[in-house]
């Protein structure tokens, strides 16, 4: 209670309220423009947040996080085109609704299911701090290797058609970076001599390329195209009454994010699978799911926003982004000083329930400002898209340059914004880079400081946590290729889809 | 017939034109920084495998000359999709922005941020195929607002443009620390 107070007390001031609300509201409108997407918004204004203090830059790329899939429902409902890219499954159900004349109630379904799910998962977060205290000071060097390792498994894998694509783009960025001086040894990698790339390459410049440059790119090079929603009759209150009707589904989806959330690699989109299945099998009106189905549409928007809660329970507790935007935030962090992990835990849980107490409060702000300004929000996603893409390019400039003023890191940038408009146009995912290039950096660090303590392979796993990680790994491995032959066995044809399009997040 | 039916099963992946391009160059790259693992990284005596300075590059670049192989391989057993050339042109064309970008960076410690700033966003809506009024003054707008809120407000660091030391005492100052 002590230090839900000082919590309270240390977000109880003007700069971190406002970033809060810029944040929040900033993070709906981002959303809801398609094309953009938080990743984007948080990449850019990354660098800007290290001069402030960390609770400050913290709440606001958590305002961007948590908000902008509430956002995001606004464009998949009205014009079948998702804001987000996890908000891709929100379109089925959303825009059949819009065009049986039921724009409002679904508009108003999806802001109340993803409010559910939004607090559902801050408040699984706050009941499992605990337990989180206890368990978090049991992972030592060789558990969070593991666990890493896990997340790099998880990443690959759930990349499901694309695993080998997947596999060698998270491997390539362990090897980005390794690129640089060894900070043990100090000899040099792959730096073929050339001194901008003694210091290696920054995780802000591949973001910022991979995610910004490359939307930017592909905006101006696509045909130009101004997205038209007709604005909104009646009251948006509906929906909380409705949605009352269908808590069960609500609860079960937001419990499928919570646990998809909490597992690195895997996120919203397995998460709304579950969810939406679940919701077809347990409906009493299963043939309407696909046609403008309340229950569908709820289960979609209810897991999606349960999510990034529970992704911040890896962040904090043990220091393990589960996905890239989290991988950012760890960035800040770092740049702070603030290494997050089991120490956190013991040594600044009034932090913490700060972190806890702004998620509360964005997903109130959230709310309330959508309740209220939705026909606004159509307005303004009418933004033509290559002007979109000019403004990208324009405010990707001040997140790469801000960093430390390096024409080097503008021209490397540039060069990866190709790389990922290469990588967006052949459908093959960014995510794994971003995660190979954090996990990867964890694990070499992890690794060198068990090997202190280890003399034969199998000492990696004698301790009861690390043992249960190594088998929840070879599980996965095991479940994926039992899958696989399966699969194989009955023939199942994949569609050809877009859901692996987790690089627009 | 009945083996390759079998693996081209087992690669089965959601492709695009252009993929097998991009497979055949990401393998022969991967392929060619492995080569260099005795050129570009260092050995050090006596230490312990994990704590080899090459023991991670080599680990990544093994891992991802492998799996370039396999997508190579699911690629090329895959059904040819047409307008792979095309693709590729459209790869080749977004080497253009590229380059307005780093123009952008190059000429704003020179001509200043928030000059800089408006020229591009005008000179980039003019080459996305807007002409009319509106659209240029949404760009300046646009421009504006971007100093304002980053340089202005946010006081990211960006230098000062050279130009500005060209201007009359009372405005240099405001110009140097806000614009």
């Amino acid at each position: 209670m002590e230090n839900l107070l000082a919590g309270a007390e240390m977000l109880a001031r003007w700069d971190v309220l406002v970033a809060l609300l810029i944040g929040s509201i900033g993070g709906v409108i981002i959303g809801a423009i398609p094309g953009v997407g938080p990743a984007v918004a948080i990449a850019i204004l990354l660098p800007a947040t290290f001069s402030m203090e960390p609770i400050v830059g913290l709440t606001m790329l958590l305002g961007i996080y948590g908000s902008s899939m509430y956002g995001g429902a606004l464009p998949a409902v009205l014009i079948n085109t998702p804001g987000t890219a996890v908000n891709a499954l929100t379109t089925y159900d959303g825009y059949p609704m819009t065009q049986n004349g039921q724009a409002t109630r679904a508009v108003s379904l999806a802001y109340s299911a993803s409010f559910w799910g939004g607090m559902f998962g801050i408040l699984c977060l706050i009941f499992l701090s605990p337990v989180l205290a206890v368990v978090a000071p049991m992972f030592g060097s060789r558990e969070i290797f593991l666990a890493a390792l896990l997340g790099i498994v998880l990443v690959v894998l759930a990349h499901r058609g694309q695993v080998f694509a997947a596999g060698m783009l998270a491997m390539f960025g362990i090897f980005v970076q390794t690129i640089g001086l060894d900070a043990v040894t100090y000899t040099k990698r792959y730096t073929f001599d050339m001194s901008w790339l003694s210091s290696g390459v920054d995780l802000i410049v591949v973001v910022l390329g991979l995610f910004a440059l490359s939307q930017a790119f592909a905006l101006l090079l696509e045909p130009d195209n101004s997205p038209q929603a007709q604005p909104l009759q009646g009251s948006m209150f509906g929906g909380f009454r409705e949605l009352w009707g269908h808590k069960r589904v609500a609860t079960v989806s937001s419990g499928f994010g919570v646990l998809m959330g909490i597992i690195p690699g895997v996120g919203e989109f397995t998460a709304q699978f579950l969810s939406y299945t679940y919701a077809q099998k347990t409906s009493k009106s299963p043939e309407t799911f696909g046609h403008g189905s309340p229950e569908g549409l709820i289960a979609s928007e209810a897991s999606n926003n349960a999510v990034p809660a529970a992704a911040m329970i890896p962040l904090l507790a043990l220091g393990i982004p589960g996905e890239a935007l989290t991988a950012m935030m760890l960035s800040v962090f770092y740049v702070h000083n603030v290494i997050p992990g089991p120490q956190l835990f013991a040594q600044h849980l009034d932090f913490i329930y700060a972190l806890y107490l702004a998620l509360i409060l964005l997903n109130l702000i959230v709310i309330v400002f959508l309740m209220f300004s939705t026909n606004l929000l159509t307005r303004i996603i009418r933004i033509p898209t290559r002007f979109l893409g000019m403004m990208i390019l324009s405010m990707s400039f001040v997140g790469v340059y801000s960093l430390r003023n390096s024409i080097t890191d503008c021209m490397m940038a540039a060069g990866f914004g190709v790389f990922g408009l290469v990588l967006k146009r052949l459908n093959l995912p960014i995510v794994p880079i971003i995660l190979g290039m954090v996990l990867g950096g964890i694990m070499e660090v992890k690794l060198r400081a068990a090997m202190a303590r280890i003399n034969t392979p199998l000492d990696m796993i004698n301790r009861p946590v690390a043992f249960l990680i190594f088998c929840a790994i070879l599980l996965v491995i095991g479940l994926h290729i039992r899958t696989l032959i399966r699969e194989h066995r009955v023939r199942v044809a994949d569609a050809d889809h877009d859901m692996h399009d987790t690089q627009t997040r | 017939m009945a083996r390759i039916t079998t693996l081209q099963a087992l690669f089965k992946r959601y492709r695009r034109p252009g993929d097998i391009v991009f497979a055949t160059v990401f393998f022969a790259v991967s392929l060619a920084l492995l080569a260099q693992i005795g050129t570009q990284t260092a050995m050090k005596p006596g230490a312990r495998l994990a704590a080899q300075p090459w023991f991670w590059p080599a680990l990544s670049l093994g891992g991802m000359t492998v799996f370039a192989g396999l997508h190579l391989m699911g690629s090329a057993l895959s059904e040819r999709i047409p307008g792979r050339w095309r693709e590729v042109g459209v790869w080749v064309a977004s080497l253009e922005y590229a380059v307005w970008f780093v123009g952008y960076a190059l000429l704003v410690p020179r001509l200043g941020y928030l000059p800089m700033t408006i020229l591009f966003a005008v000179g980039l809506t003019l080459r996305s195929g807007y002409r009319s009024g509106a659209a240029l003054g949404s760009a300046v707008g646009a421009a504006l607002a971007i100093v304002l809120v980053f340089k202005t407000f946010l006081h990211v660091k960006i230098p000062s443009g050279q130009i500005y030391e060209h201007l009359p005492d009372g405005i240099r100052q405001i110009m140097l620390t806000y614009f």
